[in-house]
């Protein structure tokens, strides 16, 4: 059973269930943030939208509730846990993954199409690529622009922990052109891009699919 | 405003302004029977406005089809609900924002999508898509209508995002009769189951009534009556009051939480609150019952605790919705409020007797019959022609040039900068990217809604019946080019001074020329929208009735504008007229039959890619179809039998024709033959140029030009 973590303002919440369930066919249901058992779950999203609304900071104020710490225990016991977009933000804010999130260099919210190649095929989400692979996925972001310092920055390198970046042209500033970042440990997974938009081909491409795939993959071999 | 004997309200500075005419204070005395005092004067101040009450239009509008076999609910409610499907209904509405826009254009542009998609919500459908048809200044010239448009975008692409609805599509045009008054309408449609509709009616006595969102607080007072006078000079600092205050956040918990609420049955009747405020939302859904409403002024959550009763009332404050809850089911709604972190009041009850009573601090300050409020008076206004414009056949000597020109033109130019900005892709349903001639949504796995726009102000402004029928054959033949099926039509009616003859004449012959269309194609009017006002300093905008028409595709039928193979056939459907500069005629039952054809080549699969022919005529679009498609054309204009000049061929903006691409032209021709539709091979897709026959051009220059043209006017 995967779930898909709603807070106030989370809005791709459904198109991560839609994806799971219908696009994937795997066990999915969604989890409202307050007063939650997380304990039959087996992996978790935390989706894209404007949680909180943004105010303060993209993802700062759901870092900081309850659930975020029994979200952290669902990592450390390995399971996967993937951020997408908004959900990005939040396991930056609440120190599951390394880095954070800024304005994008030209300020404004940016929605299309871009291109991506695949640094790392070990992680939980990223195991049915290849490495070098291009691919295609939808972004929509005004906080994307990834950065981190430079200590950090070698880490990532080092330890194989960037897991997508952006080819052509770089549509936030992220440094490094860095789309998205798992841990050390490889399940836990932020992107900005939203593999859930890009996992049929009758909206536009399903380059994206094999994201949650590789996730359900990941949860049966743990089994 | 009007002087009055009797204002009750001592402190002078605390009274409210109204702007009811002598004749409309004099039919308020005497339909209450006693001298309304300053609450009850505000009030009807509102209701009677020209934003509530429709007091110049109603009667023109009667003019329109609003029956058919697929509509749920009509016309006369927050929004029209068309039947999809067995299961499903779609919610669908449109508002304008224009006044509000040109004042505060990021606060003005986000509170307009914060109404309709309230006005969705509020009929128990969750909103799935937004169009943002705009219309600007010259921002070629004009710094302040540049400013306008970076911020009614910014104010669009803010809020839509963050409610997670996406903006699926719009279309922008820019002229400088638009540069103080810009004109921001908004579409948005919603999926609702169709066995369980609700209302904005309360029918029931003792239903208990539930302010839900935001607190109220002095934002937006006096918004509907800004809203129907023109705009004046130094408006954006005295007017500032009047505009509402957006907060997406709050509108977002509207949609999750009511989604959960009207999925228990405790709901009777629901309302947002939009112009108007509360006044307009608690009177109307009494009124619609035929009921009355005893309402408690002191129970409503307030923002600031020292308002006075008139600002209460009037407040526009936004992301508020009224909801009437059978007796006894309050706690089930509340306790999902609760769970979202959204406000709410019980906050009166619905009457038996058709009485409209407001207490306050256990005192009755607001007593009225509720038809006072729910039906305000009609005005007869005078009309009187325009003189006719001469059209003049613009000279062009060098054609290549010219056609540069047009794709660089930012109303022609690529819109990427605009829609980038908005996420045009959350919910997982948009088929479509922005771009194409028509939005298609996904409703089921099989089946999708599609959208289509027109209007063109220039045209209209030189006739204003023909352009407005020309804005309804336009869409249709928008939805139909993406393989859609028309089922019904939103309009925005966008004009300027009713109590001008000269303005009203356009509404009026606009309301005829549209009115006919619809009869014609058999589409009804389901929702729609009247601005007037929309002048400064004295000078209307150009007329622009928008129309948008929504129809149904089926997913594995659908058509896009980009060429898509080398060697396929490209047809031109329809018959070109020398019309260049005017405002094209159209002919109704010639239209009809050409998308029919369209229809039938869809449903066939006979054609790879279709486009309608709009502006710029056909040279703008065969450049379209390969700078969305992968390859370029070689097209022969001299293969047109028309009698007219190669200007005319190439810019003419004729009614009636697409373009379509094909494999089997034989077929085509002889299926167009049959549906009584001129149809001639021009020439094939393929090459890496655009080539018309006088000239040719390289796909990749003339892409350029049309990718840059409008962000070159911004940065």
């Amino acid at each position: 059973m995967i779930g898909v973590l709603q807070f106030p303002g989370s809005n791709c919440d459904y198109d991560v269930l839609r994806a799971l369930k219908d696009v994937v066919k795997t066990d999915a249901r969604m989890v409202f943030f307050k007063n939650q058992d997380l304990s039959d779950l087996d992996g978790l999203v935390v989706p894209g939208g404007f949680s909180y609304g943004d105010h303060l900071r993209a993802g700062a104020i759901a870092a900081k509730m309850e659930v975020m710490d029994k979200v952290k225990s669902l990592a450390a016991q390995g399971k996967p846990v993937l951020g997408i977009c908004n959900g990005f933000q939040i396991l930056c804010e609440s120190g599951l993954l390394p880095g954070a999130l800024g304005r994008n260099t030209g300020v404004k919210f940016v929605c299309k199409w871009v291109e991506l190649e695949v640094e790392n095929t070990t992680s939980a989400f990223t195991s049915l690529y290849t490495k070098g692979e291009k691919i295609r996925m939808p972004i929509a972001h005004g906080e994307g622009r990834y950065l981190c310092d430079e200590k950090t920055l070698k880490e990532l390198k080092k330890d194989g922990q960037i897991a997508f970046t952006y080819v052509g042209e770089n549509p936030n500033g992220s440094l490094e052109n860095i789309a998205g970042v798992c841990n050390r440990e490889g399940n836990v997974l932020g992107l900005m891009p939203h593999p859930e938009r890009a996992s049929e081909k009758l909206l536009g491409g399903e380059d994206g699919r094999r994201v949650f795939e590789a996730m359900v993959n990941y949860i049966k071999s743990r089994k | 405003m009007t002087e009055l004997e009797c204002w009750g309200c001592e402190d002078e500075k605390k009274r409210p302004n109204i702007s009811l005419t002598k004749e409309e204070i004099a039919i308020a005395r005497k339909r209450l029977g006693r001298e309304p005092n300053d609450i009850e004067w505000a009030m009807l101040d509102v209701m009677w406005s020209e934003h509530c009450s429709y007091k110049s239009s109603r009667k023109w509008l009667k003019l329109f089809p609003i029956d058919g076999k697929n509509v749920l609910l009509p016309v006369g409610d927050d929004c029209g609900i068309v039947k999809f499907d067995d299961k499903w209904g779609i919610a669908i509405g449109m508002e304008s924002h224009n006044h509000p826009s040109a004042i505060e254009p990021v606060a003005g542009a986000a509170t307009g999508i914060g109404g309709i998609v309230r006005d969705i919500i509020s009929k128990g459908a969750k909103p799935i898509a937004c169009l943002d048809p705009l219309r600007l200044g010259d921002i070629r010239s004009d710094e302040r209508s540049r400013y306008l448009f970076e911020n009614i975008v910014k104010g669009i692409a803010d809020y839509g995002n963050c409610i997670g609805v996406p903006t699926i599509g719009g279309e922008t045009e820019f002229d400088k009769s638009f540069d103080r008054n810009p004109l921001v309408n908004v579409v948005c449609i919603g999926l609702v189951d169709k066995d369980r509709i609700i209302k904005g009616a309360a029918p029931v006595a003792g239903d208990t009534m539930i302010l839900a969102g935001s607190k109220t607080g002095r934002d937006g007072i006096h918004g509907v009556t800004f809203a129907s006078e023109e705009l004046a000079a130094g408006a954006e600092e005295t007017s500032r009051p009047a505009v509402q205050i957006e907060d997406p956040f709050s509108e977002k918990l509207l949609i999750d939480s009511f989604g959960e609420i009207f999925e228990t049955d405790a709901v009777r009747g629901c309302k947002d609150l939009g112009g108007g405020g509360f006044t307009c939302a608690t009177s109307e859904i009494a009124h619609k019952g035929g009921k009355g409403a005893m309402i408690e002024m002191d129970k409503i959550h307030l923002r600031e605790l020292d308002m006075e009763p008139w600002e209460i009332v009037l407040s526009e404050t936004q992301e508020r919705m009224m909801l009437v809850i059978k007796k006894g089911r309050e706690a089930e709604v509340e306790k999902i409020l609760d769970k979202w972190g959204v406000p709410h009041a019980r906050i009166g009850i619905i009457t038996d007797e058709a009485r409209y009573i407001i207490k306050h601090k256990g005192k009755v300050i607001v007593d009225m019959p509720t038809e006072m409020l729910g039906d305000s008076p009609v005005f007869e206004r005078k009309w009187e022609p325009m003189p006719k414009k001469a059209v003049i056949k613009p000279q062009i000597n060098d054609l290549k040039k010219h056609l540069n020109e047009l794709l660089a033109d930012v109303n022609i130019a690529s819109k990427s900068w605009v829609y980038q900005q908005y996420d045009n892709e959350v919910q997982a349903r948009s088929v479509t990217k922005p771009g194409q001639d028509g939005s298609i949504t996904r409703i089921t796995d099989k089946e999708g809604v599609v959208l289509g726009i027109g209007c063109n102000s220039h045209q209209c402004a030189i006739d204003p019946y023909e352009g407005a029928k020309g804005a309804l054959v336009e869409a249709v033949r928008n939805t139909v080019v993406m393989g859609g099926e028309p089922l019904a039509v939103v309009d925005c009616l966008n004009f300027g001074n009713p109590e001008k003859p000269k303005a009203f004449w356009q509404f009026k012959s606009a309301v005829e020329g549209l009115a006919e269309a619809c009869k014609h194609f058999e589409i009804p009017i389901v929702s729609g929208n009247v601005s007037f006002y929309n002048e400064s300093d004295g000078k209307p905008i150009d007329p622009s009735p928008v129309v948008v028409v929504m129809g149904k595709v089926k997913l594995d039928r659908t058509l896009s504008m980009g060429f898509k193979e080398e060697g396929d056939e490209i047809i031109l459907l329809g018959e070109t007229k020398p019309e260049l500069g005017a405002c094209p005629k159209v002919s109704l039952e010639q239209e009809r039959k050409n998308c029919w054809l369209m229809e039938k080549l869809a449903e066939t699969q006979s054609v790879s890619a279709a486009h309608d022919l709009s502006k710029g005529g056909l040279a703008v679009g065969l450049a379209l179809m390969a700078f969305r498609g992968q390859t370029g054309f070689e097209v022969s204009i001299s293969k047109m039998s028309e009698q007219i000049d190669d200007s005319e061929k190439l810019f003419s903006e004729s009614h009636g024709r697409f373009v379509v691409v094909t494999k089997y032209a034989k077929g085509v021709l002889d299926m167009a033959e049959k549906y009584g539709v001129k149809a001639q091979v021009i020439g094939k897709t393929g090459g890496d140029k655009l080539e018309y026959g006088p000239f040719s051009v390289s796909v990749k220059d003339a892409k350029k030009l049309w990718e840059n043209g409008l962000e070159e006017m911004i940065v």
